[in-house]
C-alpha cells in the first residue's frame, strides 16, 4: 500500500519554480531520505504534503485525496527543521509531548476512514489507557524518560530534536516527517539520534520521510532515496542510487555548488 | 476573630470582585506574556478609554460602550495585521492611540472629565456596587472556564503556532476567540487597577511565576497565587492606610518580582535556571 504518492507537483513563489513536477511515492513501513542541497525545496514540498503550501499537481495519502486527505492531515507528525520557542517557555518535557495528543475521537474517525481504504494502522499507544503513561512510552521510545519533568528550556539541541519527535509520535503518526533534524549538533549526539529514527521504523513500525544533508546516514538508514534539487533527479532503492556512480557525482557537485553560492 | 476591616460591605465586595479579577488577569496574562503581547492589555484598556467616552457622550451605560469599542477594535487590529503585516508592537501602538485619542476628543466634546472617569482611569474597586460585584464574578466565572477548556488548544497554538496548524488546530478563529477572551477580560478588570495600570496585573505575576515555575501548571498555579494575594493585601494595607488600592496592588506585585529576582540572583530559588534565560 502506497502511505504517499506526490504526483506532478509543483510549486512556485513570485513566478519562480520552487519545485518543478515533482513524482514520488512512499510505501507503507518506508524509511524514505531525501537528499538535496540547502534550496532544494524540500522544507516547500513537506509544507504542501501537509496542506500549509499552495501546489498544482496531486497529492494522495493511502489512496486518499481531497477532503479525505486533509482530514487525515493531523496524523501526520512533523518535526520541522528549526523550531522557534520561546526559550524561557515554562512548560516541562511531558507538558510539551502531551500537545501532541489528538483527541480519541478524531483517532477513532481516522481509524475508519482508513480502514475503508484498506489500511490497517498500527496503533503503538491506543492500547495504552492514561494520556500519562502514553506520554511516557513516547518519551522512552527517544530515551528522554529521565528528562521528562526537566524545563524545556534546559535542554541541549539534540534532546530537543528528540523530544519534538516524541510529541509527534504520541499521537501515532500514520506518518512522519523529519525536515533535517540533526543540523548542528555533535557526531555523538548524531548517531543516537540516527539509532532512534531507525528503532521508531524498525519496532513501531512508522512510515517515514526524512531529509537530510547526511548522504552517510541515509546509505544506512533509508531503504529508499528520493534525490532532488527543485526537480525530482532520482526516487527509488537505496542500493540503485547509492551504485550509480553519475548521480552521486551530480548531487555532490550540485551540494558543492550551493554551499559556494552560499558563501 | 474577624479582623474589623471585613465588617464593611464595600471592603467585602472589594476583596471578593478583587480576587476573581486577579485570577482571571493571571490566567489571560500567561498568554499574553508568552506571545510577547504584555501590552496588549494595554492597549485594550487605552480602546476601553475611547469606549467609555462614546458611552458618556451617547448617554449610554459606558461598560456597554467599553467592551464593544474594545472587542471590535481587538478583533480588527488583528484582521488588519494578518492581512497587511504590521508588526505586533506597531499593532498595539495603533490601537492604544486611537482609542485614546477618540476618548479624550469625546470627553472634550461631553465637557471635560468627570469623577466617573478617573475613576476608570485610576480604578474604583472599593466603590464597587453589589450588582457590579455579582457581574464581575459571573463574567470571571465563564473567561476562566472559556480558559480552562480551551487551555490544551491556546498552549499548543502559543508554544508553537506552526505544529499546532499542522495537528488540525483552527488557529485563526482560535487567535480571535483568544482577542474576544482578552477584551472581555481587561475590561471587566478596569475596575480594580483602572486603566492605566492593567498592565501590571496581567504582566507582573506572571512573569515572576515564569522565574521559577518548571511547568506550564506549576507556573500558573504560581502566577495566581501572586496575584490573587497582591490584590488582597493591596486592598487591605490601603484600607489601614488609607491610600490607593490601585497603587499599592502594583507596587506589591513589583516588590515581589523584585524579591523573587534577587532570590534568583543569589541563588535561594530556581538554581537550575539561569537568569539571563529566565525573563
Amino acid at each position: 500500500m502506497k502511505a504517499l504518492e506526490v504526483s506532478d507537483v509543483s510549486i512556485s513563489y513570485n513566478g519562480n519554480l520552487a519545485i518543478d513536477k515533482v513524482n514520488f511515492d512512499v510505501n507503507e513501513g518506508d524509511l524514505l531520505g531525501i537528499v538535496g542541497p540547502n534550496g532544494a525545496g524540500k522544507t516547500t514540498l513537506f509544507r504542501a504534503i501537509l496542506g500549509m503550501q499552495n501546489y498544482t499537481g496531486t497529492i494522495r495519502m493511502f489512496g486518499l485525496e481531497g477532503k479525505k486527505y486533509h482530514a487525515l492531515l493531523p496524523l501526520i507528525g512533523y518535526v520541522s527543521q528549526k523550531v522557534n520557542f520561546e526559550q524561557n517557555f515554562p512548560a516541562t518535557v511531558s507538558e510539551v509531548v502531551a500537545m501532541g495528543l489528538l483527541p480519541e475521537k478524531i483517532l477513532e474517525k481516522s481509524q475508519t476512514i482508513l480502514q475503508k481504504s484498506g489500511f490497517n494502522w498500527n496503533r503503538v499507544y491506543k492500547k495504552i489507557n492514561k494520556n500519562s503513561d502514553k506520554i511516557l512510552e513516547a518519551l522512552k521510545a527517544v530515551n528522554l524518560e529521565s528528562l521528562k519533568d526537566a524545563r524545556i528550556g534546559q535542554l541541549s539541541g539534540g534532546q530537543l530534536q528528540r523530544v519534538f519527535i516524541a510529541k509527534a509520535l504520541v499521537k501515532d503518526p500514520i506518518l512522519l516527517i523529519l525536515d533535517e533534524p540533526v543540523t548542528g549538533v555533535d557526531v555523538e549526539t548524531q548517531t543516537k539520534f540516527y539509532n532512534i529514527i531507525k528503532k521508531i521504523n524498525d519496532e513501531n513500525k512508522i512510515t517515514m520521510v526524512w531529509s537530510s544533508h547526511d548522504l552517510e546516514a541515509i546509505a544506512k538508514l533509508a531503504n529508499r532515496v528520493a534525490c532532488m534539487n527543485r526537480k525530482m533527479f532520482f526516487h527509488g532503492q537505496k542500493e540503485e542510487f547509492f551504485s550509480n556512480e553519475d548521480l552521486l557525482k551530480t548531487y555532490t557537485e550540485s551540494a558543492m555548488q550551493m554551499h559556494m553560492h552560499h558563501h | 476573630m474577624i479582623p474589623e476591616f471585613l465588617d464593611y460591605a464595600f471592603m467585602q465586595r472589594g476583596l471578593i470582585a478583587g480576587a476573581a479579577i486577579a485570577i482571571i488577569c493571571s490566567l489571560m496574562g500567561t498568554f499574553l506574556v508568552l506571545r510577547r503581547q504584555s501590552l496588549f492589555g494595554d492597549a485594550l484598556s487605552h480602546m476601553a478609554f475611547g469606549g467609555i467616552s462614546v458611552g458618556l457622550f451617547t448617554g449610554i451605560y459606558p461598560l456597554w460602550t467599553a467592551y464593544a469599542v474594545s472587542i471590535l477594535g481587538a478583533l480588527g487590529m488583528t484582521k488588519l495585521r494578518k492581512s497587511t503585516k504590521i508588526s505586533g508592537d506597531a499593532a498595539i501602538a495603533v490601537l492604544l492611540v486611537s482609542g485614546f485619542g477618540m476618548g479624550v476628543l469625546l470627553i472634550s466634546a461631553t465637557g471635560g472629565f468627570s469623577i466617573d472617569l478617573f475613576s476608570f482611569l485610576f480604578g474604583s474597586i472599593l466603590l464597587i456596587s453589589n450588582t457590579d460585584t455579582i457581574l464581575v464574578l459571573i463574567i470571571s466565572a465563564g473567561l476562566t472556564i472559556s480558559l480552562v477548556m480551551l487551555r490544551k488548544q491556546l498552549l499548543h497554538f502559543t508554544f508553537d503556532e506552526e505544529q499546532a496548524r499542522v495537528s488540525g488546530l483552527n488557529v485563526d478563529r482560535l487567535n480571535y476567540v483568544f482577542v474576544a477572551i482578552a477584551g472581555i477580560t481587561v475590561i471587566t478588570s478596569m475596575r480594580l487597577v483602572g486603566i492605566l495600570l492593567i498592565s501590571a496585573l496581567i504582566v507582573l505575576p506572571n512573569i515572576t511565576s515564569m522565574l521559577f515555575g518548571k511547568g506550564f501548571k506549576q507556573t500558573v498555579t504560581a502566577s495566581i497565587s501572586i496575584s490573587v494575594f497582591s490584590v488582597i493585601f493591596g486592598i487591605i494595607l490601603s484600607y489601614y492606610f488609607d491610600l490607593a488600592p490601585s497603587g499599592i496592588i502594583v507596587m506589591i506585585s513589583v516588590a515581589i518580582l523584585v524579591g523573587a529576582l534577587a532570590a534568583k540572583y543569589f541563588g535561594i530559588i530556581g538554581k537550575s535556571m539561569p537568569i539571563q534565560r529566565a525573563v
